[in-house]
C-alpha cells in the first residue's frame, strides 16, 4: 500500500468544527479496512489533540500519514506551550477554564488519553512558542 | 436488543434517528467527554446530559449505539443537525442516569 497523506487546519475556538479532522480520518481508515481497534485508537488520540488545540492553543495543523504498518500523526500549534509537562500528563489535571468545562471538557484526560491510545508518543513544547505532538498508532 | 426495541419497551423518545436496528451491547454513563471517549465501548448505549455538538462527535468516534439524554436534558440545534447528518441516534428520557441504567440493565 502506498502511503496516504492528509492535512487539516484546526481553527481557533471553533468547537463546532472540533472533531471534524478526527472524524474524517476515522472514515478514511474504515474505508481502507483498517481494524476497528486501530481506528478507535487513532480517533481518540486525534480528537483529544484537536480539542487541546482549540481550547489551549488557538488552533493548529494536523498532518496524518497512513502506511501499511502504522498511522503517524503530527499535531503542531503555535500556542502558549505547556509550562509543566509532568502535571499536564497527569490524569485529572486540567487548566481548562470554566466555560470550557461546562461543555464537558476539562476532565484532565486529554494528554493521558493521547498517550494511552498511541504506540509512540513524543511531546515537544516550548513556552511562548507552541507544542508539537508526534504520535504513531501501529496497525493491529 | 436493538435501539428500536429499547424505545418501544421503555417509551424513550427518538430525537434524531440513525440506525434504529443497531444492537445495544452495553451501557455507559458519563458527562465528561474525554472520560467517555476513553471508556465507552462500541455498541454502548451512552447516558448523558450533554446535548451539545461535541457529544455527537464523541458518539461518532466511540461508535456507541445511541446517546440517551437523561432527565430530558436539552439537545442543541447544532448538535441535532450534526447528529442527523452523521446518523447518530439520540433519545431522551425523563429518568435520571441511575434509573435509566437500571431500566436498561434488565433488558441487556
Amino acid at each position: 500500500m502506498e502511503s496516504i497523506k492528509l492535512h487539516y487546519d484546526v481553527s481557533a475556538t471553533d468547537f463546532t468544527r472540533a472533531g471534524a479532522a478526527s472524524g474524517d480520518v476515522k472514515r478514511t481508515l474504515k474505508q481502507l479496512g483498517v481494524s476497528p481497534a486501530t481506528t478507535r485508537n487513532v480517533a481518540v488520540a486525534m480528537y483529544e489533540g484537536e480539542i487541546n488545540m482549540v481550547i489551549h492553543a488557538g488552533g493548529g495543523e494536523i498532518d496524518v500519514e497512513i502506511t501499511e504498518d502504522a498511522i503517524k500523526m503530527v499535531l503542531a500549534d503555535h500556542g502558549p506551550g505547556i509550562e509543566n509537562v509532568e502535571l499536564a500528563m497527569k490524569e485529572g489535571y486540567s487548566t481548562a477554564p470554566d466555560n470550557i468545562r461546562s461543555l464537558g471538557f476539562g476532565a484532565g484526560m486529554g494528554l493521558p488519553n493521547i498517550k494511552k491510545y498511541s504506540d509512540e508518543f513524543q511531546l515537544d513544547t516550548k513556552v511562548g512558542e507552541g507544542t508539537t505532538l508526534t504520535l504513531k498508532v501501529y496497525m493491529k | 436488543m436493538t435501539v428500536k426495541t429499547l424505545c418501544d419497551e421503555l417509551g424513550w423518545t427518538v430525537l434524531t434517528e440513525g440506525d434504529l436496528s443497531r444492537e445495544i451491547t452495553g451501557c455507559y454513563s458519563g458527562d465528561l467527554l474525554s472520560w467517555v471517549m476513553s471508556k465507552a465501548q462500541d455498541g454502548d448505549c451512552w447516558l448523558t446530559v450533554m446535548g451539545n455538538i461535541n457529544a455527537v462527535a464523541v458518539a461518532v468516534l466511540t461508535d456507541c449505539a445511541c446517546i440517551v439524554l437523561t432527565e430530558n436534558a436539552a439537545l442543541d440545534d447544532e448538535a441535532k443537525a450534526r447528529a442527523e447528518q452523521q446518523d447518530v441516534t439520540i433519545l431522551t428520557t425523563a429518568l435520571n442516569a441511575y434509573q435509566a441504567g437500571v431500566a436498561l440493565s434488565k433488558r441487556l
